[in-house]
């Protein structure tokens, strides 16, 4: 049981010539094992930021990132060791795949940095992975990204985001580059994963449908502030904040348009 | 005649000859109504933005049109064959009867020129005899009409946000009143606020102005809410034309049926959707 948990977390950009530019104002968020949280707002709203100190790639400027109660650490090798345990799903399969190599290249990686498996296991752990996210290993390993297709690339990353077992996973926008067609099934493929590995998920997105159907809990930002919170449904159904409100009403919708209309488009 | 339809389209294929060829558009005839908004919905590569194109001839090579035809109607009864027109006759027919609003249009504006000297040119290009002056006034009550404003005349791009460097262009695309608006995601970069808006302000233009839309989007459910009708394109074909009432309630082809599946109810029924931690949500949360 692993837990992540931002606690009033303030980042603060120094903008030059324009001041400071205030990206979270006390932000807290927590994530545990086995839960979906959902992560909504539109652009400029905070969303990233918040992975990219999760991921401590940025440092808050001033509140506290703790892992199972301890501070999330700065450098060497525990930071090593704690982004082996929350690990991270990009937007763009493309961009954050290299051209240059193989599946079996991305995959390797961390297994051998992190040690995951013995040296002589690598291989067929390779071949796990590739089943879990429901890739044909074989068809698969020895291709680069350009020869795979936008859900089969976000498929490997998620496979490379799985191989040093983490316990918690952050999705910046998994689906939102992808071909609408395919993006239920890599969203319910990270549910199984979820249930399977007891993970706990932080889905950051700026589609409120899906947002209600994959996670437990969602938490509404906007201009760097969490405005709303709480379970799915009561979020989607019961919007008590304006700002939740205005999104859902400007959100396609067209169950309700339809039931709305029914009279006048029946015809 | 059909003097009610603005656009008929008959047996248009569109080959791109590489090797191997790709026949991007296969015999799709499609009739436009005066008026209406036809949402052209599909995913990448069902060629929906290739039919666009090739209509308005904007093709190049390696794109070859090898059959059918697109007939405009012109309001003033004539009927103009676009495969017919000379280039210049074509030149001068974009953006004057139909205009087009592009992809990622919004990053498709000259960065060192303003707002108002781009707007302007369509005026000096399409319509010479103009004055300066009056070429500024049309040019902010264009601005005015998109809620941009005339004082954004003078602006660079840079200057505008995203949004309201996508109505420059919508305005920019209704400068000449053209009787068809092509856009082609109009709106897929920009906030759910945002393009709410934008939307709402074209379905009120068009009730004013009266002009065509083909809206090419994979968003259904945007298209079911805005269009008329709307034609499923998959694989170069049309699988699928109705109004947005018939697709929503009736829709007739598997592939229509699956990508309206592909996208969750906002506020409907679960329907089969796999949710996590099953049913745990209230205890853990409370």
């Amino acid at each position: 049981m692993s837990v992540l948990e931002l606690s009033h977390v303030t980042k603060r950009y120094r903008v030059r010539g324009a001041g400071d530019m205030l990206a979270l104002d006390d932000v807290s968020v927590t994530i545990a094992s086995g839960r979906t949280v959902a992560l909504v707002g539109q652009s400029g709203s905070g969303k990233s930021t918040i992975a990219k100190i999760i991921t401590q790639l940025e440092r808050a400027t001033s509140g506290q990132v703790l892992l199972d109660g301890a501070p999330v650490p700065r450098r060497g090798r525990a930071l090593r060791r704690y982004r082996q345990q929350v690990r991270m799903v990009f937007q763009d399969p493309f961009a954050s795949l290299n051209p240059y190599h193989t599946v079996r290249h991305h995959l390797e990686r961390p297994l051998r940095l992190d040690h995951v498996v013995p040296a002589e296991e690598v291989e067929a752990e390779v071949h796990r992975l590739l089943e879990r996210v429901r890739l044909d290993p074989a068809a698969t390993v020895d291709r680069r990204p350009h020869e795979l297709s936008g859900g089969q690339r976000q498929r490997v990353a998620i496979a490379r985001a799985l191989a040093s077992r983490p316990s918690l996973l952050v999705a910046d926008e998994p689906v939102s580059m992808l071909d609408v067609s395919i993006r239920l099934g890599v969203l319910n493929l990270l549910a199984d994963l979820q249930r399977e590995r007891d993970l706990g998920v932080l889905y950051i997105t700026h589609d409120l449908a899906t947002a209600r159907h994959f996670s437990d809990e969602i938490v509404v930002l906007h201009r760097g502030r969490v405005v709303e919170r709480g379970p799915a449904d009561d979020v989607i159904l019961r919007p008590q904040h304006e700002y939740t409100q205005a999104l859902l009403a400007a959100s396609p919708d067209p169950d309700k348009h339809f039931a709305q209309t029914r009279e006048g488009t029946r015809r | 005649m059909t003097s009610d339809n603005v656009l008929t389209v008959s047996g248009f294929s569109v080959l791109y000859d590489v090797e191997p060829p790709v026949e991007a558009v296969k015999d799709v005839s499609l009739e436009l109504r005066r008026g209406e908004i036809l949402g052209l919905a599909g995913e990448s590569g069902c060629g929906k933005t290739t039919l666009a194109y090739g209509i308005q001839r904007l093709l190049r090579p390696p794109a070859v049109i090898t059959s059918g035809s697109a007939v405009f109607h012109d309001e003033s009864g004539t009927d103009v064959d676009l495969g017919s027109l000379t280039d210049e006759q074509m030149r001068r027919f974009r953006w004057d009867k139909v205009s087009m609003v592009f992809q990622g249009a919004m990053n498709a504006l000259n960065p060192v020129m303003t707002i108002g000297e781009q707007l302007g040119d369509v005026f000096t290009t399409h319509r010479p005899g103009t004055s300066r002056a009056e070429r500024t006034a049309r040019c902010g009550d264009l601005l005015e009409m998109v809620g941009v404003g005339r004082e954004r005349l003078r602006s660079y791009p840079h200057e505008l946000s995203g949004g309201m460097r996508q109505r420059v262009m919508i305005a920019m695309a209704l400068a000449l009143r053209p009787q068809l608006m092509v856009m082609d995601e109009p709106t897929t970069a920009l906030d759910v606020l945002v393009q709410r808006e934008i939307l709402q302000q074209i379905s009120q233009l068009r009730a004013e102005l009266g002009f065509s839309v083909v809206l090419i989007t994979h968003d259904l459910p945007l298209l079911l809410e805005i269009s008329d009708r709307i034609a499923v394109m998959k694989d170069g074909r049309v699988v699928e034309v109705g109004t947005a009432s018939d697709i929503y309630h009736r829709a007739q082809h598997e592939y229509t049926r699956r990508l309206l599946g592909s996208f969750p109810s906002l506020t409907g029924d679960r329907g089969d959707f796999v949710r996590t931690g099953a049913g745990t949500s209230e205890e853990v949360a409370s």
